[in-house]
């Protein structure tokens, strides 16, 4: 079964864009709390850039899609966020190059994307940054029958909760060490956008 | 938020204008580009020198593009390290065919920036190193890959390596004299106010009037304690001390910088230098160059950062050796 496709992947870009501009001062105050504050106003230029490419482009498969993305973000982004998503969304083109995205590719792109975060962030599980949301999202997409797919949201939630109370050792916020406890890591709150936006675009019924 | 601007997402390319509508004989700015360059780059014969990161940080790092330190400055978004295809730019506008040295600060996004812009580089068949200056010892060092910050320690950094590279050096020895200076520089700094970044409109924290934030890096981020404010001969002890607990000037020669970090007037740095002066004299630590000024800054932050670079008769003779730099006279 093909859940994604060229105008799937292009819409959940646009899915994305949208709650990066809405959440804009959200991930602006998480970050302001444990990091120097320019998060979502990132996030939001970086998608509104990624959304303007895409828009004037034709591609023949969702691989070409993702590559653009990744491509826009590392050139537009900037900070650790710019090589990391643009690590993250180049990993999923790579594992989809030439392939139908069932749901098969789809857990593979999962799975290198969040391997491609570990290695670019030099980041280990439980270290407070947006490679917890990715690894604990890729974990569950092996362990789930595509039907209950939508549980990913539920996923992400508890793992950004998860992140609120760990110690952060990586990123900017690992400068404050114990003060870095209590809040939400904005890397995390931010890769939670992007699976409830994929959430909502996922043809998962059909 | 009161800011002299036009629109926050403009202010990095309308800063680049008027910086290069300045000097317009010694800065070009690359077309289309954030990258500021000498304007007789690339010197040939010469191993060029790319430093950069995040705007917001004036006079770094475009003040330091001149004959004697960088050949080239990458400006990011404000806070934002800059991106790869940019510093790729810079790299190649600067390369004569001896190699390009990267300054980095130890910031994880800048790390990753720039590395991956080295990759790529390589791939093209240009000669790149890179050294990674870590001179914050607010943050203790660990076994954490992040390690210390890099803070003004910075400029020595580039004066260092930009002399070394002045001289006919090889790359690899443009990279050992930066390492050499990176090794013995450290600094620290204080936040008595944060900072306002254009597009956010309001403080990236908050203090009270009556207290600081000791140990604060360079991006409006908080630093390790928040404590009651002290007059300025006590906040000056306190950096100091813990500067001098992590390396050991005694009966050394060392060049110091008192930093502004933005909106802190030179007669307050002037007074902490005064006492700084003071306190290297009692324990016997010897000033062979002294600067005070705005060097790396913060936005608008009011606070400072001290520096000491311990020196030996190279890192002397290079640290004086001729400049000309908007920013960083000798």
């Amino acid at each position: 079964m093909i859940i994604l496709t060229v105008d799937k992947t292009k819409d959940w870009m646009k899915e994305i864009q949208q709650r990066m501009a809405d959440n804009k001062d959200q991930l602006t105050a998480l970050d302001q709390a444990i990091g120097d504050g320019d998060h979502g106003i990132n996030m939001a230029r970086g998608f509104h850039e990624v959304v303007a490419k895409i828009n004037h482009a034709t591609y023949d498969s969702v691989a070409d899609v993702l590559k653009s993305a990744a491509m826009t973000l590392m050139a537009k982004v900037g900070g650790a966020s710019g090589p990391l998503y643009g690590t993250a969304f180049l990993k999923m083109s790579l594992a989809m190059q030439g392939k139908e995205v069932d749901q098969d590719v789809f857990k593979q792109s999962i799975n290198d994307a969040a391997e491609g975060l570990q290695d670019r962030g030099k980041a280990d599980f439980g270290e407070k940054t947006m490679y917890d949301v990715w690894k604990q999202v890729s974990n569950f997409l092996e362990e789930e029958d595509v039907e209950d797919w939508h549980g990913i949201l539920e996923v992400c939630q508890a793992t950004i909760e998860d992140t609120r109370e760990m110690t952060a050792t990586k990123g900017r916020a690992s400068y404050l060490k114990e003060r870095s406890r209590g809040h939400v890591d904005p890397g995390s709150m931010s890769s939670f956008y992007i699976f409830e936006a994929l959430d909502e675009v996922l043809d998962l019924e059909a | 938020m009161k800011k002299v601007i036009n629109n926050a997402n403009h202010v990095v390319h309308e800063m680049l204008d008027g910086l290069v509508a300045a000097y317009p004989d010694s800065l070009k700015r690359l077309p289309g580009t954030t990258v500021i360059t000498r304007s007789d780059a690339p010197v040939q014969g010469k191993v060029g020198i790319v430093s950069g990161g995040g705007s917001g940080h004036e006079p770094a790092h475009a003040g330091y593009v001149g004959r004697g330190m960088l050949d080239a400055a990458v400006a990011g978004e404000v806070f934002t390290s800059p991106t790869p295809d940019q510093i790729i730019e810079a790299i190649k506008a600067v390369d004569s065919g001896n190699g390009v040295l990267l300054i980095i600060k130890n910031y994880t996004g800048d790390v990753m920036n720039f590395e991956m812009a080295q990759e790529m580089a390589e791939m093209e068949g240009i000669n790149v190193d890179r050294v990674i200056v870590n001179d914050d010892v607010a943050v203790e060092d660990s076994t954490f890959t992040v390690g210390r910050r890099g803070i003004a320690g910075t400029i020595f950094v580039h004066k260092i390596a930009g002399a070394m590279a002045d001289t006919g050096a090889s790359l690899l020895e443009v990279k050992a004299a930066a390492e050499k200076t990176i090794v013995n520089v450290r600094s620290m700094g204080v936040a008595l106010s944060s900072c306002t970044l254009p597009a956010a409109g309001k403080p990236s924290f908050t203090l009270a009037d009556d207290e600081m934030e000791i140990g604060i890096g360079i991006h409006g981020e908080p630093g390790i304690e928040r404590v009651p404010l002290e007059e300025a001969d006590r906040l000056t002890t306190i950096l100091v001390n813990k500067i001098l607990q992590d390396i050991d000037y005694e009966q050394e020669e060392v060049a110091v910088m008192v930093n502004g970090l933005g909106a802190t007037p030179e007669m307050e740095l002037h007074i902490v230098n005064r006492k700084l002066s003071q306190l290297l004299k009692e324990k016997d630590i010897a000033v062979y160059k002294n600067w005070v000024g705005e060097y790396m800054t913060s936005l608008d932050m009011e606070g400072f950062s001290v520096t000491l670079l311990k020196l030996d008769s190279e890192l002397k003779s290079l640290l004086v050796k001729d400049v000309k730099t908007i920013a960083f006279q000798v």
